[in-house]
């Protein structure tokens, strides 16, 4: 409520450059390599929607926790803004596909959770009370995490990644569990997130259309380990409608890298 | 009060509909407020008939304290009668006693039980097991006793379980967080963990200077293990998706200690503690037979050394009531502390 009458942040200012040079990645399995990602090159620009497509574990994830810093990759650099990415860091958040809410603390005190660590929850108090506004969970403050639905969790993970004011959103599937119909509403809630904060978004779906009506440019990857397969603008406005033609055209292009071609 | 709570309850049901009035009526009739329980009267007559099996049928020899039980038997038919008779009044404790009438029918069946075996018609052999009003007598002549022996019983395993729990979970937490310490506390853990701390006293009892340190050191031996143990587990357990999401949001070590391991394993330590604290008792129980002077174990032995048979029932009485309100306590601490859990064991 707070920050709906706070003037709007003008768009896409906040948002942070990525540049993914030449990176490799591999898991030890039992004395074997598991290679997951091969050579993945990408830049993406400052307030970038960018969508990651690919067949099921083909290191999407991975890659997604490289750029947050909870793994070094094996080879090649990250980089935020020309900086090499060390270790995680409060400007690259990350939304879980579980939502992963600290079940002993109640809905504020898991928002809370990013200033806590950093120190700075006296002077944010006000700015955890209004992102709980912002993802429409006032009521809730007092909750703790197993009285909450899964959409109302998957929100409070949200609210507990933009209270931190990132420059980076990584979305690994944040929509994945949700009912299809919630799932509706959350997509429409993200895109006006990104276009009023103006943060970089990097999400990994497996949703085709997903990918399409949310980001401004797509990365299919290949098989595992994977690589960069297609990259794409997706040159539509927003507000988008799911029933624009030109969504349907560019679904039937994805879905044809993907190797779904026969089934249109 | 109960008209007004029922008047109140329809008109919530027309204003919010029909479906409301359904659904309360499915959790809670709204005749269970008014209308006492049958079961009631039914104890009320057993306890009844009990102090009447008490007080008329003549005792093979002389026993304390008959009429006084049979006049204690038929003053808790009264109070049944009465918590019948102002049922809808009393509110919690009518309830308490509405749910608990056919347990207390069979309580009185089982003293009457008791007392015609032993005083009555000397089934069970006398003076070993005595009938409830000379174990009711020893409460008359003995409290002073009694009420030391629970002090210093509690001293004992107060200190213990205090001292055994705060290293139990400082070990189990070094151990389950950092390597270099598992490392060393996994052998300790491991070797001395499964021995019964019972099997300890002879050594405990030469080695420390005095028998009130010794209890300490083997009631906190005890409460150790256990709660090492599963705290250990309890850091081990939890997902490692708490410590990214904390890490991404600018967490250091001691914060993913302090606030996610620790909360993260409370409910392990818990566990832990009920497991403690059952080892702690009889530990403790057994040193006080054995070699400490004082508390409720050394009150059974000194009983039974003596032939006391009457002073030994209700030393176990004590216990019983004693030992079952510790657990008690323990777990409405857990659920105080633990209010984020749900579906629990109800205690």
């Amino acid at each position: 409520m707070v920050a709906l009458e706070q003037p709007r942040e003008p768009i896409a200012s906040t948002g942070a450059s990525l540049d993914i040079d030449n990176v490799s990645h591999a898991f030890d399995l039992d004395g074997s390599l598991l290679r997951v990602l091969d050579s993945v090159s990408l830049k993406v620009e400052p307030g970038e929607f960018v969508a990651l497509l690919g067949p099921s574990g083909c290191g999407k994830s991975t890659l997604l926790r490289l750029i947050a810093g909870l793994e070094p990759p094996r080879s090649g650099a990250l980089r935020e803004n020309g900086e090499p990415i060390t270790g995680p860091h409060p400007s690259r958040v990350v939304v879980f596909q579980d939502p992963t809410l600290f079940p002993w603390r109640t809905v504020w005190n898991n928002v809370a959770l990013g200033p806590e660590a950093q120190g700075s929850l006296k002077r944010q108090r006000e700015r955890v009370d209004a992102t709980i506004g912002l993802v429409g969970l006032t009521q809730f403050a007092k909750a703790y995490p197993h009285q909450l639905s899964g959409g109302m969790a998957q929100r409070v993970a949200l609210a507990r990644a933009l209270v931190n004011d990132p420059a980076v959103m990584i979305l690994d599937e944040p929509l994945g569990k949700l009912d299809s119909l919630t799932r509706l509403t959350m997509q429409s809630e993200l895109v006006s997130l990104w276009r009023s904060k103006g943060f970089t978004a990097i999400l990994v779906t497996h949703d085709v259309e997903e990918a399409l009506f949310l980001s401004t440019r797509v990365v299919v990857f290949s098989e595992r380990p994977a690589r960069v397969k297609a990259d794409f603008k997706v040159d539509l406005p927003y507000p988008r409608h799911r029933g624009d033609p030109r969504l349907a055209e560019l679904r039937r292009e994805s879905l044809a890298l993907l190797g779904l071609a026969a089934s249109w | 009060m109960s008209n007004h709570t029922a008047v109140s309850g329809v008109a919530i049901g027309t204003v919010d509909g029909p479906r409301i009035v359904s659904a309360s009526d499915a959790i809670l009739p709204r005749d269970e407020a008014a209308v006492p329980p049958r079961s009631l009267l039914v104890a009320a007559a057993f306890w009844v008939v009990a102090g009447a099996v008490t007080l008329f049928w003549p005792n093979i020899q002389e026993f304390a304290r008959t009429s006084d039980l049979a006049v204690a038997q038929w003053i808790l038919a009264l109070l049944l009668v009465a918590g019948y008779g102002l049922y809808p009044r009393l509110g919690g404790v009518g309830r308490w006693f509405g749910v608990n009438a056919p347990r207390l029918a069979g309580l009185a069946a089982l003293l009457s039980v008791w007392q015609i075996a032993s005083a009555k018609i000397g089934l069970w052999p006398q003076p070993f097991i005595p009938p409830p009003q000379e174990v009711l007598n020893v409460f008359f002549i003995d409290y002073e006793r009694l009420l030391s022996s629970v002090g210093s019983s509690l001293l004992l395993l107060f200190l213990g379980v205090a001292i055994g729990g705060i290293a139990g979970f400082v070990t189990g937490l070094a151990t389950g967080w950092t390597q270099k310490v598992g490392y060393w506390t996994n052998p300790i853990l491991r070797l001395i963990g499964p021995i019964p701390a019972t099997a300890l006293i002879p050594i405990a009892l030469f080695l420390f200077p005095t028998s009130f340190s010794a209890s300490i050191f083997l009631v906190a031996l005890a409460t150790w293990f256990p709660v090492a143990v599963l705290t250990w587990s309890g850091v081990a357990s939890i997902d490692s998706s708490y410590y990214d999401v904390a890490r991404t949001l600018g967490a250091r070590d001691r914060f993913l200690l302090l606030k996610v391991a620790v909360p993260g394993s409370l409910p392990h330590v818990f566990v832990g503690l009920f497991m403690a604290l059952g080892s702690a008792i009889s530990v403790l129980v057994v040193a006080e037979m054995v070699g400490v002077k004082s508390g409720l174990g050394y009150y059974l032995d000194w009983a039974q050394g003596w032939a006391a048979y009457g002073h030994l029932f209700a030393g176990l009485l004590v216990m019983a009531v004693l030992f079952s309100s510790l657990t008690t306590l323990l777990f409405r601490t857990r659920d105080r502390l633990l209010v984020w859990q749900k579906g629990e064991v109800q205690w």
